[in-house]
């Protein structure tokens, strides 16, 4: 089915929709999506929640508590949709703005801002929660996911893993090798390329003159375009991408076609380069406000529910804060810390140098 | 003891480190069926498979980037760069994720990653493939960069570098290749820890620092030095991050005098930073400046003229002369 969601120059894309901005539950021949009422009302549950949580650390950020802060508002289908396809044996590699990912992989969000409170440069065990640390250098990880994915398949393991990166990334060399390298191998990989149409001021006509899903049969694999906004679909797509990964059918590249309705950080200022009536259209089509429609067509959802999860979200937010202000500061010698696993010669000669010159400030 | 090449001696610790850990992988362009371009993984796919020794599409950043994600799975991946000035494609990985993302993971992550790079000239080779880049990776905290200079050191290196849980970048001198040495592979006790340095000549009158290819240099230095009756003391570094300074230090103090010699660039080379160690904790002991040789800041030259460009026994030994002058 074909639905405009373009931002109006570039023809219609095909997209998979199962859920329409107006809420409505539409079919598609390849996907379809199975849910208990309780599985909808989680989906929702998991957008609201990671919005907040994204909310309260762009307020952190302005009242300076945060050094910097890249939103996801607007992607938080895509996000929820695909890291809820997931199983606890998959792995994810994310970028920095992975935020509803990680959410899924259930680690703490108080945890997602250490690297941008500038007290480390991430801090949390990726191995507990098969979701690696979030990459700042566009594209890198997406090669670290297809050795990821290698490694799976000499394990004979039953897992796949998942690369995001955004529209700005396809351009990278890295991104283009990870392509190659997991058809040649026939790695069990599911790349997922959020196209929320801005790589910070440059629209996506500077990366691409295709649509970004068709890339993929140039290397040789399949790619489709999912509508971002839509969770059922995001969550189907990831799902059926996932499973053939795990199956031995290699990997796929999946486009969720999306809108960064924030700034790419805290520092930018997006009047600068688009029009403010763009992102009222991409407002029409809001992830939250669709399934929230279908919920109440459904009669799935009350609005008693609606206000039950409001008021965790604030609790969520009230506590992300709190706990933000307790995050200790790292300590000066914390610098020479795992660095290198085993002695290191300069590293123990500089940390006892420095140590030295501090301790003459005490006496 | 058995005679082995450089090469051989590297292909026979590949051998071991594979046949003790079967996590250990190797990766590279050509390193399979071709045995690698100057055949230092030969024969290894054959007996190991080409799941463990694999021949990869040829771009180094997907290299260095998919041994990476195989070290996260606990892999223990071996990395051939073909020729050094073909690691900077890869320069992004090995800088902005190999070295840092143990710290970035607060010690949850080790990368035991190793690449293997063949470095320096004197093979008459086309352009970018005579480089010496290794004070671009020592200049970068996380990595470990070593470089061995013969047979012995390069079986044992190798294998040490393999059991490391920390990256390493490991400098093989390529027109050493084909020098052969007696190697003891029967035992590891007389393994050097490789990021030591090892004192191959004692002397007392001047020290010369080297490492990699220029060893073999400094130590026909000071075989034709002892004719005219001085005493060349030669230092090879073996590991240059971390630097094993007592050692450096020792021979500074005991010579006085002291002479670092690479093939790299003088100028902001490794060089300069033993340069600067020496006289900060030597300056008493020192009889003369600490003097460099080494190459020119200039790129690599054509062929024809590498002769120049590359320190040999009559500039190691015009510089000896010139550190006698103060």
């Amino acid at each position: 089915m074909t639905v405009d969601a373009s931002r109006g120059a570039e023809a219609p894309p095909e997209l998979v929709q199962l859920l329409t901005p107006e809420g409505e539950r539409v079919e598609h021949p390849d996907y379809d999506i199975d849910l208990t009422p309780d599985e909808v009302r989680s989906l929702y549950r998991d957008l609201v929640l990671v919005r907040r949580i994204d909310l309260e650390a762009v307020a952190l950020q302005r009242q300076g508590e945060l050094g910097i802060w890249a939103s996801l508002l607007g992607q938080e289908a895509a996000q929820i949709g695909s890291g809820r396809a997931l199983t606890d044996a998959d792995m994810a590699f994310p970028t920095y703005r992975e935020h509803g990912v990680a959410w899924c992989r259930d680690v703490d969000p108080v945890k997602l801002l250490g690297l941008f409170r500038g007290v480390n440069h991430g801090g949390w065990d990726p191995a507990e929660h098969n979701f690696h640390l979030y990459t700042i250098v566009i594209g890198s990880q997406t090669l670290h996911a297809v050795g990821y994915a290698m490694g799976i398949q000499r394990d004979g393991a039953n897992a796949a893993t998942i690369a995001y990166f955004g529209d700005g990334a396809t351009s990278q060399g890295d991104v283009n090798e990870s392509f190659i390298w997991a058809s040649v191998f026939n790695a069990p990989i599911v790349f997922f390329c959020q196209n929320n149409q801005w790589a910070i001021s440059e629209p996506l006509e500077k990366q691409t003159r295709i649509p970004l899903y068709r890339r993929a049969s140039g290397f040789g694999f399949p790619g489709i375009r999912v509508d971002g906004n839509d969770v059922f679909a995001c969550l189907a797509v990831t799902r059926k991408a996932l499973e053939a990964a795990r199956t031995g059918q290699g990997p796929t590249l999946i486009e969720a076609f999306t809108y960064r309705m924030g700034a790419h950080t805290t520092t930018d200022d997006p009047t600068r380069y688009r029009v403010a009536s763009e992102l009222e259209a991409w407002k029409l089509k809001d992830p939250i406000e669709r399934l929230k429609a279908y919920l109440f067509k459904n009669e799935l959802a009350d609005q008693e529910f609606i206000d039950s999860v409001e008021a965790e979200a604030e609790d969520l937010g009230a506590d992300l804060r709190r706990r933000c202000l307790e995050m200790p500061d790292p300590k000066p010698l914390d610098i020479f810390d795992h660095v290198y696993r085993s002695s290191h010669a300069l590293i123990d000669e500089e940390r006892a140098q420095y140590a030295a010159y501090l301790e003459g400030f005490e006496s | 003891m058995t005679m082995l090449t450089l090469s051989k001696a590297i292909n026979e610790g590949l051998r071991r480190a594979m046949e003790d850990d079967p996590k250990v992988l190797i990766m590279g362009e050509d390193v399979g069926k071709l045995g690698g371009v100057f055949r230092v993984t030969d024969g290894l796919q054959k007996d190991f498979g080409e799941d463990r020794v694999i021949d990869t599409p040829l771009a180094e950043s997907g290299i260095i980037g998919t041994a990476i994600g195989l070290a996260l799975r606990g892999y223990r991946p071996i990395c051939e760069i073909q020729f050094d000035g073909f690691v900077f494609p890869a320069a992004d990985q090995i800088i902005t994720q190999l070295a840092k993302m143990p710290l970035r993971s607060l010690g949850a992550i080790k990368l035991p990653v190793v690449v293997r790079i063949p470095c320096g000239g004197g093979i008459g080779a086309v352009e970018h493939h005579s480089e010496s880049p290794e004070a671009y990776f020592t200049h970068t905290g996380g990595l470990r960069v070593v470089a061995c200079s013969n047979p012995a050191d390069a079986y044992s290196m190798i294998q040490q570098a393999v059991r490391s849980d920390d990256p390493v970048i490991f400098f093989e001198p390529k027109r050493r290749y084909w020098e052969k040495a007696d190697v003891d592979t029967a035992t590891t006790d007389w393994w050097t820890p490789f990021d030591r340095a090892s004192v191959v000549r004692q002397g007392s009158d001047i020290t010369l620092l080297a490492y990699g290819p220029m060893v073999k240099t400094c130590l026909e230095a000071a075989t034709a030095a002892q004719e005219e009756g001085r005493s060349i003391e030669v230092v090879d570094l073996r590991s240059l991050n971390p630097l094993d300074f007592p050692t450096v230090m020792e021979s500074a103090r005991k010579t006085g005098r002291v002479i670092v010699v690479h093939e790299a660039p003088v100028y902001n080379g490794f060089g300069a930073e033993l340069a600067a160690r020496i006289t900060e904790s030597c300056f008493y002991h020192l009889e003369s400046p600490v003097l460099r040789v080494g190459g020119f800041s200039t790129p690599y030259p054509p062929s024809k003229l590498e002769e120049h460009y590359l320190p040999d026994l009559d500039r190691v030994l015009d510089a000896v002369d010139r550190a006698f002058t103060y």
